[in-house]
Formats: C-alpha cells, sequence, structure tokens
C-alpha cells in the first residue's frame, strides 16, 4: 500500500478556498520552527509576529493603512490576470501615479478648493493608466511580451520620480535635499480615526473591492476577461476581442495602481520623496494570488501581508531577528500557496 | 588609540553607574536605513550605540530598528520604539526627518535626534559630522601621491553633503598639487556594489589612480585593491569606516564616522535633564570624525604634512573652504579674507575649480 498522486478528474473548488488557508497555516508552522531553530520560543514569536502588531487602536488603524495600496493595486492587479494580462509594473504605475496627483497638489499648492483632492485622485488613476497604457500598446500593436515592459518601465518610472525630486520638483526651501514640498491641507486625506494614520485612502480601497467585484462577477465584459483567461479560443470563437482584453486588463491595473500612489503621497508620506513606495506594486502580486484573484480574498490576504510587514518590525524590536525576517514569511506564503494549488487539479490517493 | 578611550570611557560609565541609584534602566532606541553589515553608515551608528550602552554601565538598555523604509512605514517604526518604552530616539537617515518629527510633537516628554537633518523642535534636536574635513586631508594625500594628476569619485546623490566631500577633497588635492583634477560619477544609489564597482573601473580606464567614494558599500576600496596588481600607484580612501580589510594595500587613509562620545553625551544630558536643545555638526575636534590608519606607503613627509593639517584644522586656524572659493564656472563663491560659513556649506550646488565633471542638468 502507497500513496499515488494523480489528477482529479476535476479540479476541486473546495481545495480552491482551502489552499491559500492551508498556505497561511503551513507558513505560521514553518514561521514557529524557524523561531525554534533561531533560539527563540514558539509561542513568544507567534505573539508578537501576529499579535503584538494589532494590540491597540493606532496598531488595527496602521494595519489597515498599510494594507490600502496593497488592496488597490491588488484588486486592479486581479481584474487582468484573471484575463491572462500580466501586469508585473503595478510599482511603475504607482509612481507615475503619485506624480500625476502630487503635481497637481504642488501646482495648486496655495489653493483652498475643496476639489483638489479629488482631482488628484482622478489624476493619479490617470497617470496610471497613462503608464499601462504603455506596455498594452506594445502588446497590440507589436505583441511585445507585457511581462517584460511593464517590469521595465518600473525602473523608468523610478528614475523619473528621482530626476523630479533632485530637480524641478525640489522643495525650494528643502536645502537642497531631494524632496517636493509638504503638501498643504487641502492636498491630504481625512484623518478617520484622530490619533492614528488610517483615512480616507481606505475607503477607496474598499470602494475599489465592490467594483472589483462587481466588474468581475456581474458584468459582461468581466465575463469576457474571464473567458478569455480560462479559454482563449472559446472566446475568440464567442468573438470576444483579444485586443480590448489586454487594454482593459491593463488599464484597471494601471488606474488602481496610480490611485495608491496618489493614497500613498496624500496619506502618510504627505509629500513626494524617492521612498513613496517599498514595493507595494511587487506585494500585491503576493496579495492578489493569495486572495484568488477575487476581492473578498484579496481583502483578507491585503490585511494578512500587512500583518506580515508590521510583525516583522516588532520581531525586529522584541526578538532582535533581522529585517529579513518579514521577506521570509512573505516568501514561505507564496511558496505554500503555489504548491497547495497542486491539490487543486491533483490529489493524494491510497493505492492498494 | 581607540581601545584606550573605550575603557576611559567605559570606567568612567561604570563610576557613573554605582553613584546613581539603581533606577530602571532607560531605553533608547535606534531607526537605521540600512542593515547593519559590517562596514559603512549603519554599521558606525551601531558601533555608537554599542559604545553608548558600555559607557553608560546599565543606566540604558538599547534597541534597534534596521533597514527602515524613509517613506511613511519609519513614522510607525519611530512611535513604536516610542509606545514600546523608549525614551530617547535616535533616527539615523534624512528620508526620516518629517516622521521624526511628527512623532516628537505627538510624544512631548520624549526626546528625538535626527541625523543629517534640519528640522528641531523643543524636543528634537540634530547632529551630523562635519565630514568634508577628512575629505580635505583625503585630498591632500591624494594630490601628493596621483602621479596621473586624476582622482576619481564615486558619489551617490548632488546633495549638500555629499557636493561638501568632493569640493573639500578637490581644494585639498589642489592645495598641494594645482594641476590635479577630480572626475565624479553619480550612481543614483546609496548601496548598490555592482554600479559602484562600474563606475570605479570606469574611472581607473579613464586614468584615475586616487578613487573615493559617497556611497556605502565597500565595492570601490576592493575594485583599487583588485586593480592595483595592475597599476602600483593607484589607492583608494575609505568612506564611512576604515575598509583597510577589503583594500589591505590600495586603502591609502579613509574618512571614518565615530558617533559613540556624541551619543553617549547626549544621553547623559537627557537623562540628567540638562539637555536645551542639540544642533551638533562636530567635525575632527569634536572627535566625530577620524582619519583611518594611514597606509604605509604614504611617505613620512606626507604624513606630517597630514598630521600639521589636521591640527589646524581641530584648532579651526585652517577651514577646507577658506576664502577664495571659486566655483567650476568662475565666480568667486568665497572671497578671500573669509571662511565658508555653515549656511553657504548647507547650500552647497556646485563644483569648485578642479572638479573636470560638470553636474547633472536639473
Amino acid at each position: 500500500m502507497w500513496l499515488k498522486f494523480e489528477q482529479r478528474p476535476e479540479p476541486s473548488r473546495l481545495m480552491r478556498y482551502l489552499s491559500p488557508l492551508l498556505a497561511v497555516g503551513l507558513m505560521v508552522a514553518s514561521g514557529m520552527l524557524l523561531f525554534h531553530l533561531l533560539g527563540k520560543s514558539p509561542a513568544e514569536g507567534f505573539k508578537v509576529f501576529f499579535l503584538n502588531p494589532v494590540q491597540d487602536k493606532y496598531g488595527v488603524a496602521e494595519l489597515f493603512l498599510k494594507a490600502t495600496p496593497l488592496i488597490l493595486c491588488a484588486v486592479g492587479l486581479a481584474v487582468g490576470f484573471r484575463g491572462n494580462i500580466w501586469n508585473i509594473g503595478a510599482e511603475g504605475q504607482l509612481l507615475i501615479g503619485a506624480l500625476a496627483g502630487g503635481g497637481l497638489a504642488l501646482h495648486f499648492h496655495d489653493t483652498n478648493s475643496m476639489l483638489l483632492l479629488p482631482a488628484m485622485i482622478v489624476a493619479g488613476a490617470l497617470g496610471g493608466m497613462f503608464w499601462a497604457a504603455i506596455p498594452a500598446w506594445l502588446r497590440t500593436r507589436f505583441n511585445a511580451n507585457e511581462i517584460l515592459t511593464s517590469l521595465m518601465l518600473v525602473y523608468i518610472a523610478e528614475l523619473i520620480v528621482s530626476w523630479l525630486v533632485h530637480g524641478p520638483w525640489m522643495d525650494p526651501d528643502g536645502f537642497n535635499f531631494p524632496q517636493t514640498r509638504l503638501f498643504q491641507a487641502k492636498a491630504t486625506m481625512p484623518i478617520l480615526v484622530q490619533g492614528t494614520r488610517v483615512n480616507a485612502g481606505l475607503f477607496i480601497a474598499l470602494g475599489a473591492l465592490i467594483a472589483g467585484w462587481i466588474f468581475m462577477n456581474r458584468s459582461f465584459m468581466g465575463y469576457q476577461m474571464k473567458v478569455a483567461g480560462q479559454a482563449e479560443n472559446a472566446g475568440r470563437y464567442a468573438g470576444f476581442s483579444a485586443r480590448r482584453t489586454v487594454w482593459i486588463g491593463m488599464l484597471v491595473g494601471g488606474a488602481m495602481a496610480g490611485i495608491a500612489g496618489v493614497a500613498e503621497i496624500s496619506g502618510p508620506v504627505g509629500q513626494i520623496t524617492e521612498h513613496i513606495s517599498p514595493g507595494y506594486g511587487f506585494a500585491a502580486m503576493i496579495v492578489a494570488f493569495v486572495g484568488r484573484l477575487d476581492p473578498v480574498g484579496i481583502f483578507f490576504s491585503g490585511l494578512l501581508m500587512a500583518l506580515l510587514y508590521l510583525g516583522g518590525e516588532q520581531a525586529q524590536q522584541y526578538l532582535a531577528l533581522p529585517y529579513s525576517i518579514s521577506k521570509v514569511f512573505q516568501g514561505l506564503l507564496l511558496f505554500f500557496l503555489l504548491c497547495s494549488d497542486v491539490f487543486i487539479t491533483h490529489r493524494i490517493r491510497w493505492k492498494k | 588609540m581607540n581601545s584606550r578611550k573605550n575603557v576611559v570611557t567605559t570606567l568612567g560609565g561604570l563610576i557613573a553607574a554605582s553613584v546613581l541609584s539603581a533606577a530602571a534602566p532607560t531605553q533608547v532606541g535606534f531607526v537605521y536605513v540600512s542593515p547593519v553589515g559590517d562596514a559603512g553608515w549603519t554599521f558606525q551608528h551601531d558601533i555608537g550605540r554599542k559604545e553608548m550602552e558600555k559607557a553608560m554601565g546599565g543606566q540604558v538598555t538599547t534597541k534597534f530598528v534596521e533597514n527602515v523604509p524613509e517613506g511613511a512605514d519609519a513614522e510607525r517604526v519611530i512611535r513604536g520604539l516610542v509606545t514600546g518604552g523608549s525614551k530617547i530616539v535616535f533616527t539615523t537617515s534624512f528620508g526620516y526627518m518629517n516622521p521624526t518629527e511628527k512623532v516628537a510633537r505627538a510624544f512631548p516628554d520624549k526626546f528625538f535626534f535626527h541625523s543629517t537633518g534640519y528640522k528641531t523642535g523643543p524636543n528634537m534636536g540634530i547632529y551630523n559630522a562635519r565630514f568634508y574635513e577628512g575629505r580635505y586631508l583625503c585630498g591632500v594625500i591624494a594630490g601628493k601621491m596621483t602621479k596621473s594628476n586624476i582622482a576619481g569619485y564615486v558619489g551617490a546623490f548632488p546633495i549638500p553633503e555629499v557636493m561638501q566631500g568632493i569640493n573639500a577633497f578637490t581644494q585639498g588635492m589642489r592645495s598641494v598639487n594645482p594641476k590635479a583634477e577630480v572626475r565624479v560619477i553619480w550612481v543614483n544609489s546609496w548601496f548598490d556594489p555592482g554600479k559602484e564597482r562600474e563606475a570605479a573601473l570606469t574611472l581607473i580606464s579613464q586614468g584615475a589612480d586616487m578613487v573615493t567614494h559617497h556611497t556605502d558599500s565597500t565595492a570601490i576600496v576592493q575594485a583599487a585593491e583588485e586593480k592595483h596588481k595592475e597599476n602600483k600607484n593607484l589607492y583608494a580612501f575609505s568612506y564611512h569606516s576604515d575598509m583597510s580589510k577589503y583594500g589591505p594595500t590600495a586603502q591609502l587613509t579613509g574618512t571614518t564616522h565615530h558617533w559613540g562620545a556624541f551619543y553617549t553625551r547626549t544621553v547623559k544630558e537627557v537623562l540628567a535633564g540638562t539637555w536645551k536643545g542639540t544642533n551638533v555638526w562636530g567635525g575632527f575636534k569634536e572627535g566625530m570624525i577620524k582619519l583611518a590608519p594611514l597606509n604605509k606607503a604614504i611617505p613620512a613627509n606626507v604624513k606630517a604634512m597630514v598630521e600639521k593639517e589636521q591640527k589646524a584644522i581641530e584648532t579651526g586656524k585652517h577651514h577646507p573652504f577658506a576664502g577664495p572659493v571659486v566655483a567650476q564656472d568662475g565666480q568667486v563663491k568665497v572671497p578671500k579674507g573669509r571662511n565658508m560659513t555653515d549656511a553657504e556649506l548647507g547650500a552647497m550646488d556646485y563644483y569648485v575649480q578642479g572638479v573636470a565633471s560638470t553636474l547633472p542638468k536639473k
């Protein structure tokens, strides 16, 4: 009698939803093992890493603050990923969105208009869409692989940010340091809970989740994208335009990433610097997949990912572990998710 | 030299600790921009932290968080240190300025010190070191040692602190060798060993036989050590840390940072309740910068000259930017007869004469 690994007759719906939970469980278990091997108490490690960050109101607010850009980017990416559009460049779209929105804030730094912030958000979405349109155009016009082009545009976006904050947009009273002036009150997100940093950006993220859910599950376009992603030939036979799938997948991802960029600069950062994003656009890909490319799932995986960031900071302070610990957890999560996903299409059976 | 000083300060700390009552130790937090590693900016701050902890002999405990991004996350980390019990927090990178200020306002009974910035408050001080003093002396050595009359300089970003270093090095080099020129390559990163190395190799292939850097890795010293086999007159000057481990033959000396005494003094002042604002910009005189041990390849007369110059800088007899300071385009920035002021140093955005490269256009 031995174990046999075989293909399921059809993919398991149950495993599709159990797989992320299994991955989280395995991540926590191997994390505990890691703490033990490092000579720390696993129970203490668990407490510091997963409970400490959210033990008070401020901590919970920080969790939502940190999750906001992750959720925004992930829900946009999920729309494309469902249609097999592999936008790897959300980080760059986030930055260009931040520049578009931040540019408005700098240009109208003495306005008193309530419209400034909404205008910044719209500009951010357009900026992100513009940056995503380049790989979309290259793909539809020249069939250039969007994985490569969107990724490479991230580095260009980073250099544009760097040039602007070292050059034309540098704070005139900032002693030549590479950053813009601080945004005025009309260009910053209202705080939701006094004494914390959680701001109206969270509502935008929740709104995006709802809009994303409706688009993916209730709209004809969302259905077309899904068909195109799952069965390209069927989609073509049904007359769904592959071009349109590319454009929509890229533009939605770009718009959401651009809004995330504005939410960061008008929220916790309050200006444009070279350090707007510590890689949210990349981390959001893990969020999207752990969340099963589904808005409800993305909400929870966004919070989990945010918790891994916060937990890593706590682990440094209270367990004297190096900062890489959060990266280890992130890596474990993705690794176990990909492993667990095998059981959606395969199963283990006893063979006599 | 260092170890003896450590023993003295440690003894002093022990005595002070035994005299004072056995109150619960005060927690002091540190925020670092990169991993501690084994050389560089953060490494030197961490040495300072350990020296301070030792010198305070049980009166304080310390805690640090490394690799904290300079964006929105910094505020949470600084705040977390405070709510986690730190009474004093040192934040050691420019990008922490606004987050530090925000947290300082929220916790008026705690003390905050930010390195390399310019914003202060009733409970927030700033500190930095006059690295350019060391750069000037490295320039003097380079001017004496070079055969090609070309020095190569790898810079991160053209902010005033880096400009001060390049210009001071050039002033020092030209003070002993008017034919010398300095070439600069910007790598647009504080830490990118690959790019730093490539930049150094480019400068070396352009004829530079003295190389130095204002970036965070050991790549330039290592590159010089490698290429020293081909050109016996190729040398490097380290920055932040003594990097002779990475370039035993190639490193002539270097401008090294020393924060321990400053940290100890500041923490003592805060604990004693005598702290009245900090705006420290210390150089050789305050012991905040030193030259790494001089390579034996440096002739005795040059050594003597450097020692004399260092004394002159320490006592204020000589300033690395004593007038006339002439910019690359011929404009006189500081007239003969006076020294550059701190405000002028803080706004430096030009090359002096002797730098052969031109600044990136804005």
